[in-house]
């Protein structure tokens, strides 16, 4: 055992204890236990959603996708201010809408606008199916934290295992107010890591971050902005606008705005929330700095860098704290998607199926949680993704919500719940072919798109197939 | 009224095409490369045009 180990587990089984320690004496009904009955204020919910929004990936992945592709990464600073501005509109219409009718869940959302079970039932399909990347991303996240802090003691694929078990426990016993306040001391962690990393790296090997960038901009000219590679400018403005729709998607995202006490907060809450993305500016510069200083990572192993840097630069106790910070940012949206994956299942798919007390109908969803983290574990044993990877699949599918629910909101609603299943199932399809069959859609596309990215071209194929099967179907539904 | 709201288009559109509009490493500015500088800028003036927003917001709902 090393010190490093050690620390980050002492952070980590506090954690524990205090996300234990608030469920004490708390109500045990599902509206409680999955959104925290709906009654916290400005700053928690700020927290909450910054817990969810800044993840495993903007650790890992930022610096790993700054140091593979340079200027690429950039696109994770664009999307989220542009997804706030639309935020500011639609989460306190969400949140209003969403008080008036006692909705828990994002399907209840869909069902109650369109009037349409079906709907709900693929609304909460296509939420599950765009979790799992982002749950197996975290797990990912989490193993290769656990076995580099341990410096080789413990080999990634047992840490995955341990991690995942701790996962599910914490889960099992916290719900959502446990995460509230172990995500609390995790921002503190992180944000308080990545300032110092970011500052303290290029000073430590450059002298500062404008000597670096100088050193980087010899080395190899063009780095540090949007290059002609496979990550070009049309990848990057179709990123950032896939990443821009699908950011309050995502049916966890959907939970937290319920939670607010009032539309206000959300309203001051959109407005404010860009300011955080200073904290991934610093992540890049850790990421830069690897580039010439921890050359030759290959592609798969990239997600590393972060953690590779830090051991080689600090002791072992400094490595255990910086690990413990990025186990907290896997271990607590982890446990929120994993939270939300198994409510789905139960309220959303199953529960049209058979009838359950609310009573059972909560052990149920206790019992989901190792069943679904299982299979979580077996799909992530087939991907050879990277974090980044992992979380554009993700938002590929889980934009395909988006249509529906902006056309919700217009006074004369266009489309019909026809309109709605059928654009929907048919950009899910697409976006599933385009991941899982070997062959390039983008090779049959005209030089000019290339590189667009394909989350981008299935919901085009969705907004067409919404609005041609809702005009074929407008008259049928005036009938019946 | 409604006009002021128009406003929260022109951050959207100076990030989302970034890398049209700013895609140059010269002039640096705090010593990061122009690039990155901008999309800083227009986070920054985002959250700003945001709070603004929300302040004729509110006043015209008290009016």
């Amino acid at each position: 055992m090393n010190s490093a180990i050690i620390i980050l587990c002492a952070i980590t089984i506090f954690a524990f204890w205090v996300a234990v320690a608030a469920n004490y004496g708390k109500t045990r009904q599902l509206e409680g236990w999955a959104v925290g009955n709906r009654n916290f204020g400005t700053i928690l919910v700020f927290i909450l959603m910054g817990g969810e929004l800044y993840t495993t990936f903007t650790f890992l992945g930022g610096s790993s996708l700054a140091y593979n592709e340079g200027g690429a990464c950039y696109y994770i600073l664009c999307y989220s201010p542009i997804a706030f501005v639309f935020g500011y509109w639609l989460t306190p219409a969400i949140w209003k809408y969403a008080k008036e009718h006692n909705l828990v869940s994002q399907a209840d959302f869909f069902i109650h606008k369109y009037d349409s079970k079906v709907l709900g039932l693929i609304v909460s399909v296509i939420g599950f199916l765009s979790l799992i990347p982002y749950l197996i991303l975290q797990i990912k996240g989490l193993g290769i934290i656990v076995s580099e802090t341990s410096y080789g003691l413990i080999s990634s694929n047992s840490a995955i295992w341990v991690c995942s078990l701790v996962m599910v426990v914490y889960v099992m016993i916290s719900g959502m107010h446990g995460s509230v306040r172990v995500a609390v001391i995790k921002d503190i962690l992180i944000l308080s890591t990545v300032f110092f990393l970011g500052i303290y790296l290029p000073v430590h090997y450059y002298g500062g971050i404008e000597t670096m960038i100088n050193t980087l901009e010899l080395d190899r000219p063009g780095f540090i902005i949007v290059n002609n590679t496979d990550f070009n400018p049309v990848w990057f403005v179709s990123t950032v606008l896939l990443s821009a729709i699908g950011l309050y998607m995502w049916p966890h995202g959907f939970a937290a705005l319920y939670t607010a006490r009032s539309s206000q907060v959300l309203k001051k809450n959109a407005a404010v929330m860009p300011l955080y993305q200073f904290l991934l500016m610093f992540v890049f510069i850790i990421g830069f700095v690897a580039v010439l200083k921890l050359p030759g990572l290959d592609k798969a192993q990239s997600d590393l860098v972060l953690l590779k840097l830090v051991k080689q630069t600090f002791n072992p106790w400094i490595v255990g704290v910086i690990g413990a910070a990025g186990v907290l940012t896997a271990l607590v949206p982890g446990s929120i998607i994993l939270l939300s994956l198994a409510t789905l299942l139960v309220r959303n798919i199953l529960s049209p199926f058979i009838s359950l007390s609310s009573k059972k109908e909560l052990l149920l969803v206790r019992l989901c949680v190792p069943v679904i983290m299982l299979a979580a574990l077996i799909a992530y044993n087939y991907g050879g993704q990277t974090i980044v990877g992992l979380l554009i699949i993700g938002y590929g599918l889980v934009s395909q919500l988006f249509p529906a629910l902006v056309c919700s909101f217009l006074k004369y609603n266009p489309v019909n719940k026809y309109g709605t299943i059928a654009g929907m199932l048919s950009g899910t399809m697409f976006m599933l072919v385009f991941i899982l069959t070997p062959l390039k859609i983008n090779s049959m596309m005209p030089t000019s798109l290339t590189g667009v990215s394909g989350g981008i071209l299935a919901l085009t194929v969705n907004i067409i197939v919404m609005f041609i099967v809702s005009i074929i179907f407008k008259n049928r539904s005036s009938l019946s | 009224m409604k006009l002021i709201r128009l406003l929260a288009v022109i951050p959207c559109l100076a990030l989302l095409f970034a890398p049209l509009i700013a895609n140059r490493v010269e002039p640096r500015v705090f010593g990061l490369p122009f690039l990155l500088f901008w999309i800083m800028l227009w986070i920054v003036l985002s959250s700003c045009i945001m709070l603004i927003i929300h302040k004729f917001e509110r006043k015209s709902l008290h009016e």
